[in-house]
């Protein structure tokens, strides 16, 4: 009771969560499907789209770098053409002290951007009596300050003049501070200039300019590119030369920030950049605190790099906010879509939900249930339909099962009255004779079915005279029990103790085909037996011959004349044959249940088999012996139904002997 | 801190004010002049050290470092009193002695010599003869070991002049150049050659051991008090000591000095630097106190110095080194 209500409390909400996850499964499938395929145009798209912006963005910071490089290289160029037409001039004519200091005047009164310009002469080479001779005039203010005359001043060992020298041609000096002129990063031009001595070119000295860069930082501190985005100006060393952050400059390279911070990456882009080389890479935060991208050109006339910087969170603010959109979207469509799909199936399902809620309630029995009508032309509709004829299918069914157990029931409660009915004809009381110590008596039948249509018989004639019988009636069921019982009420009421076995069987064939219209028969086979002296009269009509097994136990056939059994034609005559049976032989009579069981592999059990058991069997007690045959078949056909009517009857003739069977 | 007045104290601070000895303050200070060789760099950095950690002036010393480079050689700086102290290689004072100068050498910092011949390997050279019929840039001051390394070797070089950079040798107008390992050698890496690019050769691995940087005063600087003989060399080795055991506190005090000379400097080279001068400074015998010059290191520079003809007798070295170690082995 308890295990029912709990079963039937728990059946809904097992059918609830089977609908959900149906719903579920179909929502949760689709929408991984559409994820995937989402997800791989997102990230398509978004991988194109990081490329574009970077493209777009090397375009641009190319664009800024290249034009910054041209608008440096313009103003030095511009100031490189000033000392280098000096140092021309300087080869080709010889200036005096005033006229020189004139001519680096007129260089700084024409060029506003020259701070400051020099003419470094050669050792000896202005005035054979001077040593060092380098005018030099800067401004101080609005004003022109010269620093002439002959000085102790050795500039030999200094790069701006001891490079061009050595290298034969002009430079850019790297850039440095100049602590006269108010701390302001500087770099000079030089530009060596040569005089013909005996048709030799001999190197005589150097003009210089020098050159403020608050200029170019000007310039490189303009750029602004993106929110964040910067420009750099490292020099030929990878020194600093312009930089936001002001103590970067003339203080660190990019060099010193690789070895810093152990990046080789930028060590390698250091290189590049210092080498002349140009290009567009990734930066990590060691150099400019974040994850940027950097374009990098070089100055040629320097020798020098600018480097435009642009944050990487920068380049991709946009596309990071178009694709937190995209995902806010996806997230908010799929979240629809899910629902929309829930929605759909559930709907979709509902009658398939209410149409197992029904069948649940067929499932339990209740066939009158309406089950709900489909008004969909699809499968559902099909299903509903379809159960709707099971249910009716079924219905009619169990009605007409109902009807056909109940009339089962009926002739199955008749047929076990008629096999009562059956038996009680037959004799079923052993011993049936027990002051008759001559001869002892056993038979059995086993009907193959309810009732059967073998037969057995037997009883006494007179004090000295046994009749005793055994028949098989053609079909089986009951119509061969009819017919069996009235073979044997015929044949115990015609039986009496002046007729002859032949004539038992003469008469009851003739009564038997009085108006046998269902052309039924029957074997009988029987024998009137003088017990007191052993003689034994027998007729056969039609029926297997019996054993006979003489007091040494060996079993051999009856001789029994082959003839007509009973019910077939109605003036035959049968044959009345006579033995005797010594003391301590017995009879076997039996049915063909017996010779012709089969076992599993459709074998009879056969008169053979039957005989050879016979032989092996030392008992002469009349029910063991039938027992041990009906033992004997079972064995042999094993767990085979019976297909017919088993029937066996066994008499031992003791004579005078009288041995006691009751042991037994 | 010239005098001991209340803005000395607040100055110098609390802390300092409970170390220094109480004589410190009631009597005037010593004052003393001390030139480091060159612009501020952590090759001076136990100097800088000692002056802000107050260790001259426990000792009673008011020194004032005088600024170095190349206007201020300070050879002329010592003999024209201009400084009372200066650090000078070992080399040029013994040049100096040899020629009557009476200074004395106080403390010997340097133990090796950090003087090296840096060479491009895509000049082709590898090896000390490939130097052969190269360019090779020297320092005008500092010739003898290089002339001796290139006699030693048997090559004829192309003597170009090297100015007080690297430029030259970076932009490729020498094949070779003279450099000291705790600064023009980093200064070439950090400019963008990469270390399997050069060829170095040491000095010191190849006979010509010339230890360098030493104090060095006037003997009769040592005379004019006790506290100046004893406190200058003992406050400069504990500044020492003290910046290499704290090296990034150093570097701190270096790169202060460095910015108020406009000097171009960043941390990463004067830690490359100060480390340098800690392996050629430090003396692995720990019964030799730092600062001893060993005889024959001496030995070494002056023979050389002699076979070069730069020098024409070989100076006492008793009357020349003055071990001022008193308070601090």
């Amino acid at each position: 009771m308890t295990s029912q209500i709990l079963t039937n409390s728990m059946s809904p909400a097992w059918m609830i969560s089977a609908k959900k996850s149906l719903a579920f499964k179909i929502a949760s499938r689709t929408l991984l499907g559409t994820a995937c395929i989402f997800f791989a145009v997102f990230f398509y798209n978004y991988t194109i789209s990081r490329q574009t912006v970077l493209k777009t963005v090397e375009d641009n910071t190319r664009y800024l770098t290249l034009s910054t490089v041209h608008k440096i290289e313009n103003t030095l160029l511009g100031i490189e053409k000033v000392p280098l037409y000096l140092a021309a001039s300087l080869e080709s004519q010889v200036y005096t002290r005033d006229i020189l200091l004139k001519g680096i005047e007129n260089v700084l009164n024409t060029n506003p951007e020259i701070y400051g310009a020099m003419v470094a002469f050669e050792p000896f080479s202005f005035d054979p009596q001077s040593r060092y001779y380098a005018p030099y005039i800067c401004r101080k203010g609005d004003q022109l300050q010269s620093y002439d005359a002959e000085t102790t001043f050795n500039y030999s060992f200094w790069d701006w003049y001891l490079i061009p020298r050595e290298l034969g041609g002009p430079i850019w000096s790297e850039p440095y501070f100049d602590t006269e002129g108010g701390n302001i990063v500087m770099t000079t031009f030089s530009a060596p200039f040569y005089r013909k001595i005996h048709d030799d070119k001999v190197f005589s000295g150097v003009v210089t300019a020098d050159l403020s860069l608050k200029w170019l930082k000007n310039i490189i501190s303009e750029i602004k590119i993106y929110q964040s985005g910067y420009a750099f100006l490292i020099s030929q060393t990878g020194v600093f030369v312009s930089h936001p952050n002001k103590d970067l400059i003339m203080n660190d390279s990019i060099f010193s920030i690789a070895e810093a911070t152990g990046d080789m990456e930028l060590r390698t882009i250091g290189r590049n950049m210092i080498h002349g080389k140009e290009g567009f890479v990734p930066l990590n935060h060691n150099l400019t605190g974040k994850i940027s991208r950097m374009y990098y050109a070089p100055l040629q006339s320097t020798g020098w790099s600018v480097g435009v910087v642009v944050p990487e969170d920068e380049l991709f603010a946009a596309l990071k906010s178009l694709t937190l959109e995209l995902v806010l979207i996806g997230a908010v469509g799929f979240t629809m879509l899910f629902l929309v799909i829930v929605f759909i199936s559930g709907k979709m399902i509902r009658p398939i939900s209410v149409l197992a809620d029904k069948t649940a309630e067929i499932a339990k029995g209740n066939l009158d249930i309406d089950l709900p009508v489909s008004k969909s032309n699809d499968e559902i509709g099909d299903l509903t339909t379809s159960f709707e004829n099971m249910r009716s299918a079924l219905k009619e069914y169990i009605f007409d099962l109902k009807e056909t157990t109940a009339i089962k029931e009926r002739i199955e409660s008749e047929l076990k009255v008629a096999h009562t009915i059956q038996m009680s004809f037959l004799p079923k009381h052993f011993p049936p004779f027990p002051e008759k110590q001559e001869f002892d008596i056993y038979a059995t039948l086993i009907p193959a079915r309810e009732v059967g249509g073998d037969l057995y018989d037997f009883f006494l004639l007179d004090d000295k005279h046994l009749f005793f019988s055994i028949g098989d009636v053609s079909g089986k069921g009951v119509p061969a029990a009819l017919f069996m019982a009235v073979t044997k009420t015929l044949m115990k009421g015609i039986a009496t103790e002046n007729l002859t076995p032949s004539d038992i069987l003469e008469r009851t064939n003739r009564e038997l085909c009085v108006d046998n219209d269902t052309m039924m028969f029957c074997t009988v086979f029987c024998c009137i037996l003088n017990f007191e002296t052993g003689e034994l009269a027998y007729s056969n009509a039609g029926h297997n011959p019996p054993l006979i097994i003489s007091a040494e136990h060996k079993p051999e056939w009856l001789k029994v004349a082959p003839e007509v059994m009973l019910g077939v034609m109605e003036d035959i005559g049968y044959k009345t044959q006579l033995t005797t049976l010594e003391p301590g032989a017995s009879l076997i009579l039996y049915t063909d249940g017996v010779t012709e069981a089969m076992d599993h592999e459709n074998k009879l059990y056969s008169n053979d088999r039957l005989i050879q058991m016979l032989e092996m069997e030392k008992s002469d007690c009349a029910q063991e012996l039938v027992e041990n045959i009906i033992l004997s078949v079972r064995e042999f056909v094993g767990a085979v139904a019976q297909s017919d009517d088993i029937t066996v009857l066994a008499l031992t003739f003791k004579g005078d002997s009288h041995p006691d069977c009751s042991s037994l | 801190m010239k005098d001991c007045g209340l803005i000395s104290i607040l100055k110098t601070g609390v802390l300092l004010f409970c170390i220094l000895p109480f004589s410190a303050f009631c009597q005037d200070l010593q004052r003393v002049t001390f030139l480091p060789q060159w612009t501020p760099q952590a090759q001076f950095a136990g100097y800088y050290v000692a002056v802000q950690k107050g260790f001259y002036q426990k000792r009673g010393i008011d020194l004032r470092l005088l600024a170095g480079g190349p206007d201020s050689p300070p050879a002329d700086m010592l003999l024209n009193r201009k400084t009372d102290f200066a650090t000078l290689f070992l080399s040029d004072a013994i040049k100096l002695r040899s020629k009557g100068v009476d200074l004395v050498n106080v403390a010997q910092i340097g133990q090796k010599s950090g003087f090296i011949l840096v060479a491009k390997k895509s000049s082709g050279i590898n090896s000390p003869k490939d130097l052969n019929g190269k360019r090779v840039s020297l320092w005008s001051d500092f010739q003898i070991q290089p002339l001796a390394f290139f006699k030693k070797h048997q090559v004829q070089v192309t003597l170009i002049p090297q100015t007080y950079t690297i430029n030259l040798f970076l932009r490729g107008g020498v094949d070779a150049a003279c450099a000291m390992w705790y600064n023009e050698y980093h200064t070439i890496l950090n400019s963008g050659v990469n270390a399997d690019e050069l060829t170095t050769f040491f000095f010191d691995q190849h006979g010509l051991n010339f230890p360098e940087d030493g104090i060095y005063c006037l003997s009769e600087t040592l005379n004019k008090d006790d506290r100046i003989r004893q406190g200058v060399v003992s406050a400069s080795i504990e500044g020492w000591r003290y910046a290499f055991d704290h090296p990034d506190e150093a570097i701190d005090i270096v790169m202060t000095y460095t910015q108020e000379a406009h000097i171009g400097a960043n941390r990463v080279h004067q830690r490359w630097m100060l480390d340098r001068i800690r392996d050629i400074s430090v003396i692995s015998d720990k019964n030799t106190p730092m600062g001893t010059l060993s005889p024959d290191d001496f030995q070494t520079v002056a023979s050389e110095l002699k076979s070069g003809g730069i020098i024409d007798d070989i100076p006492n070295i008793n009357e020349f080194y003055v071990p001022c170690l008193d308070d601090l082995r």
